[in-house]
């Protein structure tokens, strides 16, 4: 999968570009020769167990931390030497929102607007706003310190969007989120990165999310980059998919019993059964064991990998 | 956007963190408690005690204690022992003995809100955020330090008039004339004070950057008390006194003391620093 790294970022119009960056925490090794790029609009999702180098990389892209080897561009500058820049034009929801309890929810928007250089009437409107956007323009006047945890990541996500920053990097952006507002939040972002030409890097673990979302992903695991591309290409070089098996449903149990005694993984769905196609998975034979344990098959359709398929199957597989 | 002015420097976010942090500051009790209790244990309370007990026990003064510390007093104040020992003894408590407080004022407040600016935005989560904006890590450290010794020079020079008026109050129908404001004082609450603050807040952040509560900031960070006790101390055995041209210079140190200590708080509050303790 290495060989996609940088599909976009080889185009001079990448607004983020990592070139073999390297970092340790003492023994540990961080990130280990990343490479992954965020073009213009685009909205690419970072993927990866607790631990895979999600965080390390975030930081790295707004100047936290230093990297070790390797390059760091964000709009072309280094974080590292024109980090103001940098984080002047980066709106960041970091893992654990960075919104301050003890001020009100407008205090901690007037902050970052005054922090930011914001023009004062011009933060004002945006910040009514954003309260507006996230529904929290009741409770606008209380200290944040009373609020429940979604709505601090609301806030944090306020906050973010404050400046109209050109790049988002968001970490676990919906984490605290109830449905409602995570779906608010996934249009807002859809609409960010199509209408308004926004790129953003999402770090998350909801697979679904990514894959409504994203353009295209970048899996890290223990530091290293072990796929990137968008989840059909990735699926396509894994060779896995899916199968759905429409069949009677008087037999259905009839059909479990004997794709569990074959070995073969499925999910029930609906009216049917879905399998998962891997390498090796052979589907004429199945449906011939099917229809030799006499399940009527009434339809069989071949549909896409999910990303979930993808990333399972990346992770069984190991680094490439 | 308008991020910076024509020195280069971004001072309108600079003044954002300052009064934010004021504003912190303002409204939570860990930090304002010790800010008003100490002063006025030291600069109230402790005054008015000891002039108090040097009233009651006024007729059996007993100044052998002192003797060293009395033969460095102005030949004026000397000339005054045998004929009235007890407005010596108050007036040497109050404007010499006791006149150090007025240090440990604003030394202590830069060193509690100075903790909380850096380790209690880290026991916070706020910390990442901070160093999410635009701020360089030179106009985060200044704007660190502005929050903490605004306040601290503004408590260590309301605390030193409050001390004057309750020392003035307390001496009144025993010494003749009035104690406060006298140079020792003004040299102590404008010159050294300041200085001193600034001593301790370059010390609290170096330890704030460093470890992860507030209470181990504060509580490495409360060793700077130690040269003013010792202060106190030297007074009273008699090693010396404060004088104008001691505390002058005195003063003088300090403020290039504070210069080291705070050069080399801007390498601890340097931002990859302080994002590998997040």
């Amino acid at each position: 999968m290495s060989g996609d790294v940088g599909t976009a970022g080889d185009t001079a119009d990448a607004v983020v570009e990592l070139r073999g960056v390297r970092r340790r925490f003492g023994e540990v090794r961080a990130l280990d020769e990343v490479s992954l790029s965020v073009g213009r609009g685009e909205v690419v999702g970072l993927l990866g167990h607790n631990g895979a180098g999600k965080t390390t990389t975030v930081r790295l892209l707004t100047g936290i931390l230093a990297a070790d080897g390797g390059e760091v561009r964000v709009h072309g500058l280094d974080p590292l030497v024109d980090g103001a820049q940098v984080r002047r034009t980066t709106g960041v929801v970091s893992a654990v929102p960075a919104v301050d309890d003890r001020l009100t929810a407008r205090q901690n928007l007037r902050f970052v607007g005054e922090v930011f250089g914001v023009d004062r009437t011009r933060a004002t409107q945006r910040a009514g706003e954003l309260l507006d956007r996230f529904g929290l323009s009741e409770r606008a006047d209380e200290r944040v310190g009373g609020f429940s945890s979604g709505m601090r990541q609301r806030l944090a996500l306020a906050r973010a969007l404050l400046a109209d920053p050109p790049l988002l990097v968001l970490d676990e952006p919906t984490a605290a989120l109830d449905p409602v507002a995570s779906r608010d939040v996934r249009d807002l972002l859809g609409r960010l990165a199509r209408e308004e030409s926004r790129s953003v890097l999402l770090c998350s673990h909801n697979l679904v999310e990514v894959q409504r979302l994203c353009d295209r992903v970048v899996v890290l695991e223990h530091g290293r980059v072990i796929a990137d591309g968008t989840p059909a290409t990735l699926a396509g070089e894994l060779g896995i998919g899916r199968v759905r098996f429409e069949i009677d449903p008087d037999d259905r149990p009839r059909a479990e019993r004997q794709l569990t005694t074959t070995g073969v993984s499925f999910q029930p769905d609906g009216a049917g059964l879905v399998v998962t196609r891997r390498p090796g998975l052979d589907v004429p034979a199945v449906i011939a064991d099917l229809v030799g344990a006499q399940v009527r098959i009434h339809a069989v359709v071949p549909e896409g990998a999910s990303l979930e398929d993808v990333y399972f199957a990346l992770h069984e597989e190991g680094p490439r | 956007m308008t991020p910076t002015t024509r020195t280069g420097r971004n001072w309108r976010g600079i003044a954002a963190v300052v009064s934010r942090d004021l504003r912190v500051v303002r409204s939570s009790k860990p930090v304002i408690l010790p800010m008003l209790i100490v002063p006025a244990v030291l600069l109230v309370v402790l005054p008015l005690a000891t002039v108090v007990g040097a009233r009651l026990g006024a007729h059996a003064v007993d100044l052998s204690d002192v003797e060293r510390l009395l033969a460095l007093l102005p030949a004026e104040m000397a000339a005054r022992v045998v004929a009235d020992p007890s407005a010596v003894l108050i007036e040497v408590t109050l404007v010499y003995l006791l006149s150090p407080m007025l240090l440990i004022v604003p030394l202590m407040t830069a060193s509690v809100i100075a903790a909380d600016a850096i380790a209690g935005e880290r026991e916070r989560k706020t910390l990442e955020g901070l160093l999410l904006t635009p701020l360089t890590d030179r106009e985060l450290f200044t704007a660190k330090l502005l929050g903490a010794w605004l306040p601290a020079v503004t408590v260590g020079v309301g605390g030193g008039i409050v001390y004057a008026l309750v020392a003035d109050l307390a001496a009144v129908g025993v010494v003749e004339g009035r104690l406060f404001p006298n140079v020792v004082w003004a040299v102590l609450v404008l010159w050294v004070g300041p200085a001193v603050a600034a001593i301790s807040l370059g010390v609290t952040v170096l330890v704030s950057a460093r470890v992860k509560t507030v209470q181990e900031a504060f509580q490495i960070a409360g060793v700077v008390v130690l040269p003013v006790v010792a202060l106190v101390v030297m007074q009273a055995g008699g090693l010396l006194i404060l004088s104008p041209p001691l505390l002058l210079t005195t003063g003088a140190a300090c403020w290039l003391i504070a210069a080291v200590v705070l050069r080399a708080g801007t390498r601890a509050v340097r931002r990859t620093r302080l994002g590998e303790r997040l």
